[in-house]
């Protein structure tokens, strides 16, 4: 079960890239929402994937899944949510400015 | 006592957040920030002063016990370095009225101000490699903020650049903690270091090992990965350059420091010495990218390229004087980088233009800021007795005891360069013909911290008698982890 | 005049968003004892909002529910960080939190924890930052 996870965080990292790679704005962003996602499956599953209770605090439990990956995780997803809506905004002031949204054409005076 | 450890990361935090409940009423806002910025630098030197005098406080904060929870390690290094953050700090809150248009000043920039304060003093008082993580990513958001405030044109190309190449390794530092997590099953600092020196997977650890490096680099901006610094440091106003020049790449250099002291040092022939050829490297293309430009911000902004490198340098060679030069240097570049960027936005502001090409002979008009710049080349570049000097002279001494001579040449070569880009304002910007039609602006204000800063940055060189015995206790408690160890685990 | 044909969409939202609303305040409840949590309590709010904004229009909106979201950001963060400063009154570590059992006359015995109040801090922050992001980029014209 950890291979065929690991092999899907291993494409989802290669998808980001390629997307990452191009010119236009909003693939950038979709490169990076599906480089997060890779990034937290990975989390995920060097935590063992298993099953068994939610690791909250009650008695009488043998068998718990490890708490630390996913209280991580949540800390993880929160922080690239922030930053997506941060980009998704940043990219459309920046569009709309420009009226491009291609990386190459954004233009701007430095020595002001 | 021991919430003492929290207070510089929860006084910035409060602040800002008070700050934000009222942004339009400008005057009311300046004057708070002062207050809470002096009174953040009061209690970042009181717990300085405590943490030198009575040793580390460990904040186990909720009350779980160290490996559990979350920690707050406020050791010497921390102290010392959330010191300095903090004096600089508060020279930009007094600077940044004169230089933010209201405008600006307005949408909160004294809030996010604030927010990266608290980010940069939780990156340096954790003791947890994922916090470490969340307080990058705060004191990033922070820098996000900043780095478009006010959405010109050319700060949104460079701030597109900026988010990207930073979520992209921030990125990666997930996955590294995943696999550090995966490996030795902890995510606190002191219990990773001595996991890591009992495991027997030697090889996978130094992969890990690397890969942080890489995500330090990039947040440092060594050699192969800076090419998306100096153009971001340089479009955003002079108190946010200053801010990020002074804080940001500091912070990633203070987490290489502190990994690779603390944690992977199973490989020292292996890592560190990759460690001393990117340093050469940086410092090489960090001041042929100084000399290549005629836009003054930018040369500031490419100096910080071979300053991370000398730091970088110290932790290569990683013996007792080597490390102190490393730390003596990045409390000096720090102060003096806040500084610079100060003084380059006021000329620039004085000017009417950041190209060199437009102007001349402003010394005529403003023969103070001229000499001003002319004393901060002379202690960026390290001249006797300026405070660079001291940090260079332990550097040399340390990689010279270890007869790494390649790379003292190449820096004796470079800090000659970083001099002359420096000159090179002073000559074609202050000498020079006299523009006749020139109208000088006033510049009073803006001044003040730079002195201030200036001052400080002086004194470090001239008073090394009184701060070189803590530099060395630092460096000979960092050569040892067992002191990081038994102060978390067992304190 | 343009007419939009969204009679459904409409009918279903006035029932949806009030499920919607509900289920989030009882994740928001149970978050500090198992699975929910500001977080997830904030996000399906701001979700029953938008979906409100998308059906009736902003003005309507603004009328049935006269909330600043801007201030709703620092009033969550406030209220997140005065609950981990709170345990520096009774001399303990920062972040500190504790549970305890009362008897209320409606709801019998309940267990309310500190912890649930920096729950309600976040779920404040995260609903403030939701809707004034998608808010503001959809009324930009």
């Amino acid at each position: 079960m950890e291979i065929i996870i690991l092999i899907l965080a291993g494409v989802l990292f290669a998808t980001a890239i390629y997307n990452l790679l191009q010119k236009q704005l909003l693939r950038l962003i979709i490169g990076s929402v599906l480089l997060s996602h890779g990034a937290h499956l990975f989390l995920l599953t060097m935590g063992e994937l298993k099953r068994g209770n939610p690791p909250i605090l009650t008695e009488g439990i043998s068998e718990y899944t490890d708490p630390l990956p996913q209280a991580l995780i949540l800390t993880s997803i929160v922080i690239s949510f922030g930053i997506t809506s941060l980009l998704l905004v940043l990219a459309y002031r920046t569009s709309n400015e420009n009226n491009t949204d291609n990386m190459e054409q954004l233009r701007g005076n430095e020595n002001e | 006592m021991s919430n003492l450890a929290v207070l510089p990361i929860i006084i910035p935090l409060i602040a800002g957040i008070i700050l934000a409940f009222f942004p339009k009423k400008l005057a009311l806002v300046r004057t708070l920030t002062k207050v809470f910025i002096i009174g953040n630098l009061a209690v970042a030197g009181f717990s300085a002063w405590h943490v030198f005098n009575h040793g580390s406080i460990i904040l186990e904060t909720g009350d779980w016990a160290a490996p559990y929870g979350i920690i707050i390690v406020a050791d010497q290094l921390s102290v010392l370095l959330v010191l300095t953050t903090n004096i600089m700090a508060a020279a930009c809150a007094f600077y940044a009225p004169y230089s933010l248009p209201d405008r600006k000043e307005r949408y909160y920039f004294y809030t996010f101000f604030f927010f990266l304060i608290t980010g940069v003093s939780g990156a340096f008082l954790t003791g947890d490699i994922f916090n470490l993580f969340v307080f990058f990513e705060v004191l990033l958001m922070a820098s996000y903020a900043l780095i478009v405030l006010g959405g010109d044109k050319v700060q949104l190309r460079e701030s597109v650049k900026y988010v990207f190449i930073n979520l992209f390794s921030s990125m990666l530092f997930v996955t590294a903690v995943g696999f550090l997590y995966g490996t030795v099953g902890t995510v606190n600092m002191a219990q990773i270091a001595q996991r890591v020196q009992e495991v027997d997977q030697q090889g996978i650890l130094t992969a890990i090992g690397i890969l942080l490096f890489f995500v330090f680099a990039v947040k440092a901006a060594l050699f192969p990965l800076y090419y998306w610094m100096p153009k971001s440091y340089a479009v955003p106003n002079p108190v946010i350059s200053a801010l990020f020049g002074a804080l940001l790449t500091k912070v990633g250099i203070y987490s290489i420091i502190r990994v690779f002291s603390l944690i992977f040092i199973h490989r020292i022939d292996l890592t560190h010495e990759v460690f001393i050829w990117i340093a050469g490297l940086s410092m090489i293309f960090g001041v042929i990218g100084a000399l290549s430009t005629n836009n003054i911000k930018l040369i500031i902004a490419y100096n910080i390229i071979p300053a991370i490198g000398f730091i970088l340098w110290g932790i290569g060679v990683f013996n007792q004087e080597a490390v102190s030069g490393a730390i003596y240097y990045l409390i000096h570049d720090m102060i003096i980088k806040a500084s610079l960027f100060l003084l380059v936005g006021t000329i620039a502001y004085a000017a009417g233009t950041s190209d060199l090409r437009k102007f001349s002979g402003l010394i005529h008009y403003y023969p103070f800021l001229g000499w001003l710049l002319f004393v901060s080349g002379f202690v960026l570049a390290g001249i006797p007795p300026f405070s660079g000097f001291i940090g260079k002279l332990l550097l040399l001494k340390g990689s010279l005891a270890d007869e790494k001579v390649a790379v003292v040449i190449i820096a004796l070569l470079s800090s000659l360069l970083i001099l002359y880009s420096i000159m090179k304002i002073f000559i074609r910007g202050f000498w020079g013909e006299k523009d006749d039609t020139f109208e000088p602006k006033p510049v009073k204000g803006r001044t003040a911290p730079v002195v201030a800063l200036l001052a400080l940055s002086v004194f470090l060189g001239i008073g090394a008698e009184f701060i070189y015995p803590s530099v060395e206790s630092i460096s000979r408690y960092l050569l040892d982890p067992a002191n990081y160890i038994n102060a978390v685990l067992e304190g | 005049m343009y007419k939009p044909n969204d009679l459904i969409f409409r009918t279903t939202t006035s029932l949806i968003a009030f499920i919607l609303l509900g289920f989030s305040i009882y994740l928001l409840l149970a978050g500090h004892n198992s699975p929910g949590g500001g977080f997830i309590g904030g996000l399906m709010t701001s979700a029953a909002i938008i979906l409100m904004y998308m059906a009736y229009g902003s003005d309507i909106l603004r009328k049935i529910l006269p909330v600043n979201y801007r201030m709703l950001i620092p009033t969550g963060l406030l209220i997140a960080a005065g609950t981990g400063i709170g345990s520096f009154l009774f001399q303990q570590p920062f972040l500190s939190h504790t549970y305890n059992h009362f008897h209320l006359p409606v709801f019998g015995d309940l267990e309310l924890a500190t912890a649930m109040l920096f729950d309600f801090g976040v779920y404040f922050t995260v609903l403030g930052v939701t809707v004034t992001i998608i808010l503001s980029i959809a009324e930009d014209r």
